[in-house]
């Protein structure tokens, strides 16, 4: 854990995407003591601490796979960064909280993808909500960043796409 | 048939080049083994016994016979001339060279096809009946449902990594031809009282090392609300399938672990906030689909064939090979024709290029231009007229493929085993063999009548030998191959699994011990009676005793 220099944050309104620096240490566990500005905190213990941090827009919450955005709620609209974590891309968990968060409990600040991270995974991630990518350290940031362009068009709809094709097709 | 527009041939073009892509980059060591594996498996690409192998989606098991040319073609120029008909509806190929899989993808999207999720842990190919829109049977067709599954579980971006593979199958007729109730998914498409089209949907049924028929979640599904009720299914197996433990990990162990009552109720919940969203299906693109679906050109045709009615008359083997391959139309004068992919020798579902190539003529001359795939891994002309039969027959035969053995002792469905799978504990295909040497007499496989032998190499069943009259089961015992047989499964309404009869047998005795099973059902037999019934009349005990007391008496 800790920081990456990796980040591509994508603008979702206009589809650009940038590689920036990382200003957020996100953490294991927490101490007893006042929590740092640009902390991430484990889903559970920004929990157990919410209605001290809960006015605090310099911490954020990270969800391991089988956190349920449901604890969060509504709560979600106070925050501005929100990271979930792909222990391994093969785990399609944190897709479906990227759209609970979104498209459910009306989450708008950054979500990040953290972990096993790399080109082929960018697309779904940016469907499932996602705008702002962690890419593995051992990973050429540049190339996956492309990732992002392998389809034009999808059926289904996404956050990114919240029409199904079928509904545009007609038009 | 489904037509692509543009939109659907730019999804697939681009995937091709994004799969060049991946593959190359894996070429290059830029992708690990690891990290590849579930990108290419998304590709139907195995690394198999001998060499990679490639699984082309064949949606709801429909082809126009310019597919059909193609897939001769890569059978031709990158594999060994042959191809593999699967229980998914689907063909295999099982010499490509990785290299060459990115031209195979590009080739194959000249005519509208792909290998689209036809592996890896994500929504398989939508089966269905092979008689889908021509079955006198049918209720409602349920092509135009498939397809709209077919779009919706293509890149499914949420579902893309679910925790196990995930398999649909969708019926619209009497009976279920398409083994709905050992699905993932199992959707009968149906009409309620009002007239109104809808879906009962049925969950958690699957074969493999847990075997388990599924459950009704849903008597009456409105139509529109098809793909946000799956999207609720499938938000709700993602998050709480068990990923601990691949053996565990499909749906039906949670539905088991919840109970199907609460897995209805936690999807009903789930459903509540999808429901009437984007995903709902409008009337325009209900209407669209289907329209890709109506009937052909038929010529209006009084009633059966003269002609045709007098051969049967006439010509026995005819009128054996139109008992049993030839199955009865909605359409006046017309009939669906089953190719049967198992004659003695070849591996069931094999087919050559030269083969496939014939069948394109003949589905041109025929049938409108189209074949259908079945699960039970044979070929089908959908549309043709009574008055052809006799002129299909005789070039069916000249083709090989006219072995009158639908539904037929047989008429085996079998995995490709020890002779090419690698996750294999016993070889299949010499087990079909042998059975089917054992049973050369025509006359007496008719007298038998209906009984599916399914085999499967392995506990993954993809021989489906659970839902098996007679299933075969090869079994690893301290690193030799022996075989475990059970009685008594069904595919269709009422699916039932086998019961195992007992200790399992070395594949030299495979034979005989099928031979004894057919033996104690001919002499209980009463009357036409099938081997089914028989079997549930009496249980498995009389075929224990005289097959382990033959045994026993061999020492
Ligand atoms: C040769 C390479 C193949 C491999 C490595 C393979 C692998 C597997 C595995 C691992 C399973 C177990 C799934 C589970 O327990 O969840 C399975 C099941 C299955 N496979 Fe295959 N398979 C192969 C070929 C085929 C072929 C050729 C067919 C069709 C003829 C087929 C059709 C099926 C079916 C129908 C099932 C059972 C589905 C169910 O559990 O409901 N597979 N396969
Ligand atoms: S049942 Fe086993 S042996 Fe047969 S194809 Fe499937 S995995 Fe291979």
């Amino acid at each position: 854990m800790g920081k990456s220099p990796h980040l591509i944050r994508l603008d979702r309104a206009s589809g650009r995407r940038e590689i920036v620096a990382n200003h957020w240490l996100r953490v294991a566990e927490a101490s007893d003591d006042a929590v740092p500005p640009h902390t991430l905190l484990p889903l559970s213990e920004w929990l157990a601490r919410r209605d001290e941090l809960l006015e605090r827009t310099d911490v954020g919450v990270w969800f391991k796979p089988d956190d349920e955005p449901e604890s969060l709620g509504d709560d979600a609209r106070r925050l501005s960064v929100i990271a979930v974590d792909f222990p391994a891309f093969t785990d399609g968990r944190g897709f479906s909280i990227g759209r609970l968060l979104r498209e459910r409990y009306g989450y708008a600040g950054e979500l990040r993808a953290v972990g096993d991270v790399f080109k082929d995974t960018m697309l779904y991630l940016r469907r499932c909500g996602f705008d702002a990518f962690e890419v593995r350290i051992d990973k050429d940031v540049e190339d996956a960043a492309k990732g992002l362009d392998d389809f034009d068009e999808f059926y289904q709809n996404g956050v990114d796409q919240p029409l199904p094709l079928f509904r545009r097709r007609s038009a | 048939m489904y037509i692509y527009d543009d939109y659907d041939q730019k999804i697939v073009d681009q995937r091709v080049v994004q799969f060049r892509d991946q593959t190359r980059r894996f070429l290059a060591g830029d992708l690990t083994e690891d990290e590849f594996r579930p990108l290419r498996l998304q590709n139907g690409l195995y690394i198999q016994r001998h060499a990679p192998m490639l699984r082309v989606a064949i949606p709801y098991g429909h082809l126009r016979s310019d597919q059909l040319r193609v897939l001769a073609g890569i059978a031709r120029k990158y594999d060994r001339d042959y191809a593999h008909f699967t229980t998914r509806q689907n063909i295999q190929y099982n010499w490509p060279r990785l290299e060459d899989v990115p031209d195979i993808l590009a080739e194959l999207a000249t005519v509208q096809m792909h290998a689209v999720q036809t592996s890896g842990n994500c929504v398989r190919n939508t089966t269905s009946d092979q008689f889908a829109g021509v079955a006198h049977d049918e209720l409602i067709d349920p092509r135009p449902w498939c397809e709209l599954i077919r779009q919706w579980s293509t890149f499914h971006p949420e579902f893309a990594h679910l925790p196990r593979k995930f398999k649909i199958a969708v019926s619209g007729s009497v009976e279920d031809r398409a083994a709905t109730w050992v699905h993932d998914i199992g959707v009968h498409v149906v009409s309620n009282e009002a007239g109104e089209t809808g879906f009962k949907v049925i969950v958690g049924g699957g074969l493999g090392r847990t075997p388990m028929v599924g459950a009704v979640i849903r008597d009456f599904l409105p139509k529109e609300h098809l793909l946000s009720y799956f999207d609720a299914i499938l938000r709700v197996y993602n998050r709480y399938g068990r990923r601990d433990n691949k053996y565990k990990a499909r749906i039906k162990i949670l539905v088991k672990a919840m109970t199907p009552a609460a897995f209805a109720a936690k999807v009903e919940a789930e459903w509540a906030h999808l429901r009437d969203g984007p995903m709902t299906l409008t009337q325009a693109e209900i209407e669209r689909v289907a329209a890709h679906f109506t009937a052909p050109s038929y010529q209006v045709l009084a009633g059966d064939d003269a002609g045709f009615l007098r051969l049967q008359a006439d010509n026995p083997a005819f009128a054996r090979w139109v008992k049993r391959n030839v199955f009865k139309h909605k359409r006046p004068g017309y009939a669906a024709v089953t190719l049967s992919l198992k004659p003695t020798g070849v591996p069931p579902g094999d087919a050559s290029s030269a083969q496939l190539d014939s069948v394109a003529d003949l589905a041109d001359r025929y049938s409108f231009g189209e074949v259908r795939v079945s699960h039970e891994q044979n070929l089908i002309l959908a549309d043709v007229r009574q008055s052809d039969l006799a002129a299909v027959w005789e070039e069916a035969r000249a083709l090989g493929f006219a072995t009158p053995n639908i539904g037929l002792l047989t008429d085996i469905i079998c995995c490709p085993g020890g002779d090419f799978c690698s996750l294999a504990n016993a070889k299949s295909i010499p087990i079909a063999e042998a059975i089917q040497r054992r049973f050369d007499d025509l006359d007496y496989l008719f007298d038998l009548g209906e009984i599916d032998i399914n085999i499967s190499g392995c506990m993954n069943a993809c021989g489906h030998h659970h839902v098996g009259h007679i299933g075969i089961l090869g079994v690893d015992k301290s690193g030799s191959e022996w075989y475990q047989v059970s009685l008594g499964g069904r595919q269709g309404h009422g699916a039932s699994l086998g019961k195992v009869i007992g200790p399992s047998f070395a594949q030299d005795d495979m034979a005989d011990v099928i031979g004894q099973i057919i033996e104690v059902f001919a002499a209980n037999r009463e009357g036409d009676e099938r081997f089914l019934d028989v079997v549930d009349r009496l249980g498995i005990d009389p075929f224990k005793a005289r097959i382990y007391q033959k045994e026993r008496a061999h020492g």
